[in-house]
């Protein structure tokens, strides 16, 4: 059986290039898309976490993380659409029209 | 431990030869059926040195589907247009075909086989979640049709790719409805199991398939499939007048091949998904594990391998029958209009479909308090 | 599941992970990302989250990632030419990402080694489905009402309102509405 800090590990790999595309990255597409790496990273945690201390309520939360990264997707994705159609831009450093 | 993984491996093998050999053949029955249909002659021409006219047999353009036209589709060019995506133009065709032909190894084809002490289930892979299994592989088949259309460089391509992977979409929860619906009937997830349940009768004669508890289930999944797999009056993806030939305009060869085999491998499928689900898989009436028992006849006791072979048996004939179902269908409808498409999946499957569920629910509610 | 097995899966992640954020193509990110997930889904499996580890599939590849691919459609993108970004943004961010890392590697490596085995039907739909309704309702309700009203608000937000543009082209609209219910699958 392999040990569950390998899972955890990897989870943290995955977490941290998530981390560094958001970071990294200027194109809101890319962004995104990091961030569901973050967010399945977090599941593979969970889900292995779960199974070192034997319960279920670990897989119930990535249940409700999937369903909260759906409602994410979906606003956030509109939001991109509607941005591009009034700057016609989804580079993130071009959206800068509320900054200070 | 080598003997099952033998087994296992000849059953795997088995069933993708049958479900390829089923879609070649499909070729040929949709060439002739539309044929008939049409009041046409169909494929006639094509011979080997003039053997089968020598013995004077009609020549059933068997030779046109499965030699002439499969040579000349290996031998053409593999053409990749100019600026497209060469590695995603590559991969679309196996992202496409793959997911198809993995989906069988949950459908099972027979009931058990008992050979000396060891029992065999003529399913590839029991899968306590299969039918998860199912529709998590289908997500997959998504992608082919989309990436095909995009990695062309062409807009008619590209069009027919968002057009094919917009209506797969939304059929997809019309067909999940539909199978959820045949899940809480039966109780189970696993599809050999629910092949297990339909069997016997109510009052002694009538079978106890899917299709009597659920038959608007049964009409949801095979509208659904029949548009997942994207034929006429369903085909707006590849719709020929107005987008050359949809998402694979800029195929040829093999990769084209592997296209048209997807959609002939999900014509098997659906028709194995629809007798899997509503008329008891390889379910044979008033046919038990120890053999016939008809209804105010009297039982004929058979072995145990004269009943699986009859289950397989049975099961291909119901494969072979929604297969003919639907190149009927295919020969006999015109094509949608895409806002028609969208309007039937949106306004008319989802709430049938959530409709039935509903009432399933609460049917099995009062039935069991 | 076998170190082996785990190994690969693990192998993939990670550089699948690694190509959604380094390809320069958002269509290849995006293939980048199913990939990625795919083998997040394997590995849930491997651990015995059997339904959760499908369910992943279904509703990421089969749904999310398809609508995430449809907006790179319809925003026509193509390769990016190189993004200019500041030096000092990427500098201080991959200086971040490290100590992240870092601190992570410490906190995980110490964990519990070697999962007990696990107990009958663990993972399995019935047991998933009996905490789902029963301990969590609540919640569970709850995200039905957020799914609701995240899909009212997509709509309300990437809809072309008629002040906006005089005439809208009927199938592109429709098509674009329908995929923000496709969410709800």
């Amino acid at each position: 059986m392999t040990p569950v800090s390998y899972y955890l590990v990897l989870g943290a790999a995955l977490f941290a290039i998530g981390v560094a595309g958001v970071v990294i990255r200027r194109n809101l597409i890319v962004i995104f898309m990091s961030i569901e790496v973050m967010l399945n990273a977090v599941n593979l945690t969970l889900v292995a976490l779960g199974r070192a201390l034997g319960s279920t309520d670990g897989q119930v939360m990535v249940f409700f993380v999937m369903t909260v990264g759906a409602a994410e997707a979906a606003v956030g994705l509109a939001l991109i659409l509607a941005a591009f159609r009034s700057r016609h831009t989804i580079k993130a450093d071009e959206l800068n029209l509320m900054r200070w | 431990m080598l003997t099952d993984l033998l087994i296992d491996a000849a059953k795997a093998i088995v069933a993708v030869l049958l479900v390829l050999n089923l879609a070649t053949v499909l070729l040929w029955f949709e060439r002739k059926g539309s044929a008939l249909i049409q009041d046409r002659v169909g494929a006639n021409r094509a011979a080997i040195f003039g053997i089968g006219r020598r013995l004077g047999v009609p020549n059933l353009g068997v030779t046109n589907t499965f030699v002439a036209d499969p040579l000349k589709m290996f031998t053409k060019e593999d053409f990749v247009p100019d600026q497209a995506d060469r590695f995603l133009h590559t991969l679309a065709p196996f992202l496409s075909l793959f997911p198809v032909l993995v989906t069988f190894a949950v459908v099972p084809f027979g009931d058990r086989l008992i050979v000396g002490s060891r029992v065999i289930d003529l399913q590839v892979c029991q899968l306590d979640v299969g039918v998860l299994y199912l529709l998590a592989v289908l997500g997959i088949g998504i992608y082919g049709a989309a990436l095909g259309g995009w990695a062309s460089n062409n807009r008619w391509a590209l069009l027919g790719g968002v057009r094919a992977s917009a209506q797969m979409i939304s059929y997809e929860l019309a067909m999940g409805l539909a199978i959820i619906a045949v899940v809480m009937t039966f109780g189970t997830l696993d599809l050999q199991e629910i092949c297990r349940r339909q069997g016997g009768a109510w009052f002694g004669w009538l079978p106890k398939w899917g299709i009597i508890y659920q038959p608007l289930a049964f009409l949801l999944l095979l509208t659904a499939g029949i548009a997942e797999s994207k034929r006429i009056p369903f085909d707006m993806p590849e719709g020929e007048s107005e987008l050359i030939a949809g998402y694979f305009t800029e195929y040829s060869g093999g990769k084209q091949a592997a296209f048209m085999l997807t959609d002939f491998a999900e014509v098997v499928l659906v028709s194995a998904l629809v007798a899997t689900f509503f008329f008891g898989g390889w379910q044979v009436p008033y046919l038990y594990p120890e053999g016939f028992r008809l209804p105010g006849i009297g039982s004929v006791l058979l072995p145990n391998l004269v009943v699986a072979v009859l289950g397989v048996l049975a099961f291909g004939l119901k494969v072979v029958f929604f297969c003919w179902l639907q190149i009927l269908v295919r020969w006999t409808l015109p094509r949608f209009r895409y806002d028609q498409l969208m309007y039937l999946g949106w306004k008319i499957l989802l709430p049938l479909g959530l409709i039935n569920l509903a009432a399933t629910a609460v049917v099995i509610v009062a039935v069991a308090s | 599941m076998e170190v082996g097995v785990f190994a690969f899966f693990a192998v993939l992640a990670v550089v699948s992970a690694l190509g959604v954020v380094l390809q320069r193509s958002p269509v290849h990110s995006l293939l980048a990302l199913v990939a990625t997930l795919l083998a997040i889904s394997a590995l849930l499996i491997g651990l015995g989250a059997v339904a959760i580890g499908f369910l992943l599939a279904i509703v990421y590849v089969g749904a999310i990632v398809v609508v995430f691919l449809f907006v790179i459609w319809l925003l026509n993108l193509q390769r990016d030419p190189g993004e200019p970004g500041h030096l000092a943004a990427k500098f201080f961010g991959a200086f971040a990402v490290a100590a992240l890392t870092a601190e992570l590697f410490a906190f995980f490596v110490r964990a519990p080694v070697g999962p007990p085995p696990a107990p009958a039907g663990y993972g399995s739909v019935d047991r998933l489905a009996d905490l789902i309704f029963r301990d969590y309702l609540v919640a569970f309700e709850a995200t039905s009402l957020l799914l609701l009203v995240a899909v009212v608000g997509a709509v309300a937000v990437a809809r072309r309102w008629p002040a906006d543009q005089p005439r809208r082209s009927g199938a592109g609209a429709s098509a674009h509405g329908e995929l923000r219910r496709a969410e709800r699958a």
